[in-house]
């Protein structure tokens, strides 16, 4: 090949190379072109099924956002009508008996306010006769001067006895009224208490208006409930996460507590892969305890995550409730005894340590070390009934974050679509780019192919004239 | 549910691969030849901070280095620590009243045989198979073979790491420095020919630059 190079000189080479790629220019032309306008479809193409994928996929997260808020919202307008049953069977339970107390009451008063009603006093019957009397014209007489007499003193007595009796029946009269405040009270409070109730009632119901305001929302699939959704979906997402990194802090300790102590029941020298055995034991411990404190909640109805144990019977739900709790139980006793056992292991390395460095041992061991042993078996035992909670946040981040990872996809799925699109106008554009660069190089036969076309151009049209 | 599935068996098969020791195995050879033995004191010291830093699973004897060192009645205490870290530290105790009991009744020897000790220490060592093998030579590196001792042999010395510990010096290299600079080159290409690294240790206040 050296040999070839060197049977020719390098200009002569230059001026074939240049010669050979004039002659090519043509189909190079069309090999470039057809090169990019094949890159360029094939990108578009690509662009055009990634934007397909993206818009099925914001579709589907749609769907799956809006079932997600759907089932929300039918929780809790569940959870509301549960708590309105609940005050209505609370209040409305002892609306009978409320009704008998009241109806006693009014009778009562009823009775008490006919009794005090004031009667008129009778005239006495005796009054047209003294009447007749005092109208007889002898008054100078005094005979009738003496039955005169006489009739008004008898009229001072019976005034003052009809006086006395109307003040008897006022007293009587007031008594009846003041009998009569006690059940004013009581009817008050009875009121009072329904009135709280119905208030109760109808606070409930304005938030009952507010989530089925918002479920009419969903069911109606407006892009306002989406972005409500996914907003919402996107604060629990951060929410749930934060939690769920105090929870993964709270394993981390539980897990240091046992992992040392486990070394005594499965041996500190047994490895899985690059895992100590007792490690993984510890951890397996922990797990299963998040795992009982799931099936609690499950079964409590406070998590959702398994429908299977959502669908059992009550009775069943309970027994299983019980169960984990007992595992739960057991398993953070024996963390407790793990964390007890920690702390022996921790003095009897110190006492060996002391030991080898010649101290006094006693000096190591003799120190009071309750306090630091009460507390961790308290955590011990408190970790994995803390841990428990560790289902609300769990199921929380789950649901959001099929919705996150969804929003995710989808913008990556864009951006590539975008990519595509841009990689394909630019693979075009460099077609025509690659064109041009290869007619500069061969700038100068392009330049004298020019010269001549237009030498013979002028020779025709000279020929041309000259035949006219 | 089958990439979880093949997630698994991956996992298994990782589990399953053929098991890597990790524990280590120490063998301390202490020289008791002539005057060293005035430095036993700092070999116990030596001794109980190499007791601390063991782990269970791990192996640790000390053996003594006299006329003729290439025997198991040179190993003066050895043990392989428990599973348990509770036997583990009953184990380290009755270890370290060996090793007192080995100091109070040492008496000094005529010879120096480290090539025999070392040859007992690789085959002990060998033996018990650690994940990583030292040996420590608390010595002046002096040796000196009785006649008719046959010391000539190559030693085998791939993965093992060998530390010597406070190379005193003697008071010919006091006379001569080059003698005692010789001694130690000599040892460390002695070494590192035979396949093994070669680390000197005098300061004995930084233990921890022993073991790693």
């Amino acid at each position: 090949m050296t040999g070839l190079l060197d049977s020719l000189p390098l200009w002569l080479w230059f001026v074939l190379a240049l010669v050979a790629l004039f002659v090519a220019r043509k189909p190079v032309h069309q090999g470039i072109l057809a090169l990019a306008r094949f890159f360029h479809q094939s990108l578009r193409l690509g662009a055009n099924a990634v934007a397909g994928a993206e818009n099925r996929l914001q579709q589907r997260n749609r769907e799956v956002l809006l079932a997600a808020g759907r089932e929300a919202a039918e929780r809790h307008i569940e959870r509301e009508f549960d708590r309105i049953e609940s005050v209505m069977k609370k209040e409305l339970a002892q609306y009978p008996a409320l009704h008998r107390k009241l109806c006693e009451q009014l009778t009562a008063i009823d009775e008490d306010y006919v009794r005090s009603a004031e009667v008129p006093p009778e005239p006495t019957n005796w009054s047209k006769a003294i009447k007749a009397v005092a109208d007889i014209p002898a008054k100078q007489d005094p005979v009738v001067g003496d039955v005169l007499e006489t009739i008004h003193h008898s009229m001072r007595k019976a005034e003052s006895k009809a006086l006395e009796a109307y003040r008897e029946s006022a007293r009587v009269r007031h008594q009846l009224l003041r009998r009569m405040m006690p059940h004013w009270r009581s009817i008050l409070s009875t009121l009072g208490r329904v009135n709280k109730s119905v208030d109760s009632v109808n606070r409930r119901a304005k938030v009952l208006d507010g989530h089925m305001e918002h479920y009419e929302e969903i069911l109606r699939d407006s892009d306002r409930a989406q972005r409500m959704l996914s907003s919402s979906s996107l604060s629990q997402f951060f929410i749930s996460a934060f939690v769920l990194a105090i929870a993964v802090g709270g394993a981390l300790i539980n897990f240091h507590l046992i992992a040392r102590p486990m070394t005594e029941m499965v041996g500190g020298t047994s490895y899985i892969g690059n895992f100590k055995v007792a490690d993984i034991s510890a951890l397996v411990i922990i797990l299963v305890e998040i795992t009982m404190g799931l099936f609690a909640m499950e079964c409590l109805r406070i998590t959702r995550l398994f429908p299977v144990i959502g669908a059992l019977s009550d009775k069943l739900r309970m027994r299983m409730m019980w169960a984990a709790f007992v595992l739960l139980f057991f398993l953070a006793t024996v963390e407790a005894g793990l964390a007890f056992m920690r702390e022996i292991l921790m003095q009897e390395d110190l006492a060996v340590s002391a030991q080898l460095r010649g101290e006094e041992v006693a000096a190591a061991t003799s120190g009071v070390y309750w306090i630091t042993t009460a507390a961790q078996m308290g955590m011990g035992f408190i970790l994995p009934f803390a841990l428990t909670f560790v289902a609300i946040p769990l199921e929380n981040f789950i649901a959001s974050a099929r919705t996150v990872i969804g929003v995710l996809v989808g913008f990556a799925l864009r951006l590539l679509s975008v990519v595509l699109r841009l990689a394909g106008t630019a693979s075009l554009r460099a077609g025509g780019m690659l064109v041009r660069l290869y007619d500069i190089l061969i700038f100068f036969p392009l330049w004298l192919e020019s010269k001549y076309l237009s030498w013979r151009e002028s020779a025709q049209s000279a020929t041309a004239e000259k035949v006219q | 549910m089958k990439r979880l599935t093949g997630v698994l068996c991956c996992l298994l098969l990782a589990a399953c691969g053929e098991p890597v020791a990790r524990n280590q195995g120490v063998y301390m050879l202490i020289d008791t030849s002539g005057t060293y033995t005035r430095e036993l004191d700092k070999a116990r010291q030596v001794i109980n901070f190499t007791l601390a830093r063991m782990n269970p699973g791990d192996t640790f004897a000390v053996a003594s280095i006299n006329t003729g060192s290439f025997s198991e009645k040179n190993i003066k205490a050895k043990v392989t620590f428990d599973d348990r870290p509770s036997v583990t530290n009953k184990q380290k105790r009755a270890f370290q009243q060996a090793v007192d009991r080995f100091v109070a009744e040492t008496e000094p020897a005529a010879y120096t045989d480290i090539t025999g000790g070392l040859l007992q220490a690789v085959e002990y060592l060998n033996e018990k198979e650690p994940g990583r093998k030292t040996i420590l030579i608390f010595s002046d590196l002096k040796e000196e073979i009785k006649e008719g001792y046959n010391r000539d042999i190559p030693l085998q010395l791939n993965g093992f790491d060998l530390v010597a510990l406070n190379v005193t010096k003697l008071s010919s290299d006091n006379v001569d420095p080059t003698e005692y600079l010789g001694r130690l080159e000599q040892w460390q290409s002695k070494v590192e020919q035979s396949g093994g690294s070669w680390r000197v240790v005098n300061d004995l206040e930084r233990l921890e630059k022993i073991l790693p």
